[in-house]
């Protein structure tokens, strides 16, 4: 009895080995957070903390333009998916399996299976002739582009929430002479709210994040945050590149934080 | 009673009609703007290259792919091995496989350690793997830059210890895009081993240790097979963008330490041969393919054991 229990969960080393994990996963984020804080001209120096490289990323115009076209394409991205994924997670939920359904299941997740790069380098191939053909370069291909491989991301929660919902709400309100629409306005769509909201918010990070298909779908002058970082990294890189990283960093933070609380709310 | 099947019968194809509309924007878009392109891309690996990138349209050749392998000689018009091609299949093949058996040698002991909590802490380390996860990839490939450049964090820790007197040169290297995707696709692995882990039922293990198992066995022999669905989803899940990978080899690997994603990219730009870029890409393609089919039928033969 004077024994420590024998604790059956203990591996030896394992402990060790995981902090170890914990710690390589912070410190490279560590390091950067810090060299953004540094007052020095490069990043080979350190000559005490300062805020100047965050005041010259925000007084810096090329990176205020990519930083309102990352905004602006990741929030119409994040809705025109969204509303796609809802329409189709609706379609191809709480049904008897008909045909095609396993089809529109592979389909909808297609963009998950093919790398980025393959992805992008087939959408400037055709992209790329038809800005010839319209001569039209703007955000759309973007868009486009952004909504479609969003889709599956957005489409991942809604799914899962309505396969946990029966239809015996929706059959009550058609009881009492709901005709469909209503009965999705009423019943359905606050039922599903919060499983909209988790899969908006993953295709707006999806989108805002992703620097592969983007780099190949962009027009001349049509930088992303990601794409400008990217570029900027070819050449020797300034601490601003470091602030303006700490800034995203801390946006993915604020994001990831909230869709936690928004999925862990129960219904 | 024949009226009425009917009338069943119609309501359920206007039924599956309706479901088709429902769909149809999430399948339009997702054909025109990705797998629609991947099909015009198969067409262009097998038409001849144009002279300033792009292809000459409507014209069939075989150059794309026969170039993806061999390349012709110059002088005497021979087809020999294409080398520099080859090395770049080995490494991105060689460097996916060290960066999955890494991040699981790293990742398992993680996954156990955080399913062993109590369920209270349990949640707070699953999130301080979550937060890198979604951290942009192009950022955390920027951050690992700051630990291995050479007056980054282990160089300046080094030399200031007065281990070493010239900084090791990481950067540009194998070694540092091995290191990159170790950082990046960590959490690929943890997430899913966790995910099996946390269902794992304790009492077996007991009943191990009773029948007089050390913990070595335990591991091994009990531990290991239940988990085993987490491991292969892990793997695959960290395989298959590792095979992909483009920023980065582009950011850590300098220009020489190219992988398949960098190669793809170069005939599409200073390459200026698109069929052959097309080519590379769905090889890339089928090689992904090959991997998920490996873990179909892998997933699908553990699930059966275990029912």
């Amino acid at each position: 009895m004077a024994k420590r229990p024998f604790d059956i969960q203990a591996q030896p080393g394992f402990g060790f080995m995981a902090l170890l994990t914990f710690f390589a996963l912070y410190l490279p984020i560590a390091a950067l957070v810090a060299y953004s804080f540094n007052a020095a001209d490069s990043l080979s120096r350190w000559d005490g903390v300062s805020l100047r490289w965050f005041i010259s990323a925000w007084h810096n115009s090329a990176v205020q333009d990519a930083s309102v076209r990352s905004l602006v394409l990741a929030v119409s991205a994040a809705a025109l998916s969204t509303i796609a994924a809802t329409m189709a997670a609706l379609a191809t939920t709480r049904t008897r399996p008909y045909p095609g359904l396993t089809f529109k299941y592979a389909f909808i997740n297609q963009p998950l299976m093919v790398p980025e790069i393959v992805t992008g380098v087939a959408l400037l191939i055709v992209f790329s002739r038809i800005k010839v053909w319209t001569g039209y370069s703007g955000l759309g291909y973007l868009i486009a582009a952004h909504t479609a491989f969003c889709i599956p991301f957005a489409y991942l929660p809604i799914r899962a929430r309505l396969e946990s919902m029966d239809l015996t709400l929706e059959r009550a309100a058609a009881d009492l002479y709901a005709t469909p629409w209503k009965a999705f306005r009423f019943v359905t769509l606050p039922l599903l709210r919060p499983a909209i909201i988790a899969g908006f918010m993953l295709a707006f990070v999806i989108s805002l994040d992703d620097v592969v298909i983007t780099e190949f779908v962009k027009s001349g002058g049509q930088d992303t945050l990601p794409t400008y970082m990217l570029g900027q990294l070819r050449r020797e890189t300034s601490p601003e590149i470091n602030a303006i990283a700490t800034v995203f960093l801390a946006l993915s933070v604020v994001l990831v934080t909230a869709f936690y609380f928004v999925n862990r709310r129960k219904p | 009673m024949a009226n009425a099947e009917e009338t069943a019968r119609a309501a359920d194809a206007r039924d599956i009609r309706d479901r088709w509309l429902l769909s149809a924007p999430a399948l339009v878009i997702i054909l025109l703007a990705a797998t629609g392109p991947l099909f015009v891309m198969l067409a262009y690996s097998f038409m001849l290259k144009g002279d300033y990138g792009d292809v000459q349209f409507g014209t069939f050749s075989l150059d794309g792919w026969t170039s993806v392998l061999f390349q012709r000689d110059m002088f005497d018009d021979t087809l020999g091995l294409a080398d520099a091609h080859l090395t770049i299949f080995w490494r991105s093949i060689s460097l996916s496989f060290y960066t999955t058996v890494l991040t699981l040698l790293f990742g398992f002991p993680t996954a156990y350690f955080i399913a062993t909590r109590p369920p209270k802490t349990r949640e707070v380390w699953v999130f301080l793997v979550t937060i890198p996860f979604w951290t942009n990839l192009l950022i955390r490939t920027f951050a690992m830059q700051q630990v291995i450049r050479n007056e980054g964090l282990v160089n300046t820790a080094l030399m200031a210890l007065g281990v070493i007197k010239q900084p090791l040169q990481i950067m540009n290297t194998d070694t540092a895009i091995l290191l990159g995707m170790i950082y990046i696709y960590l959490p690929l692995m943890v997430l899913p081993i966790y995910a099996s882990m946390e269902k794992l039922d304790f009492r077996l293990v007991e009943a191990g240790y009773d029948l007089y198992a050390g913990r070595w066995q335990v591991l091994r022999r009990i531990i290991f097979p239940l988990i085993k669905p987490g491991v292969i989803a892990g793997s695959i899940l960290v395989f298959i963008p590792s095979l992909g990978a483009y920023v980065i080899p582009r950011v850590l690997g300098g220009g020489k330490n190219m992988m398949l994603g960098n190669l793809i990219e170069l005939q599409f730009g200073a390459g200026r041969n698109w069929p052959l870029g097309a080519a590379i890409s769905i090889t890339l393609m089928v090689l992904v393919m090959i991997a998920l089919l490996f873990y179909v039928r892998n997933a699908s033969g553990s699930e059966g054991a275990h029912g």
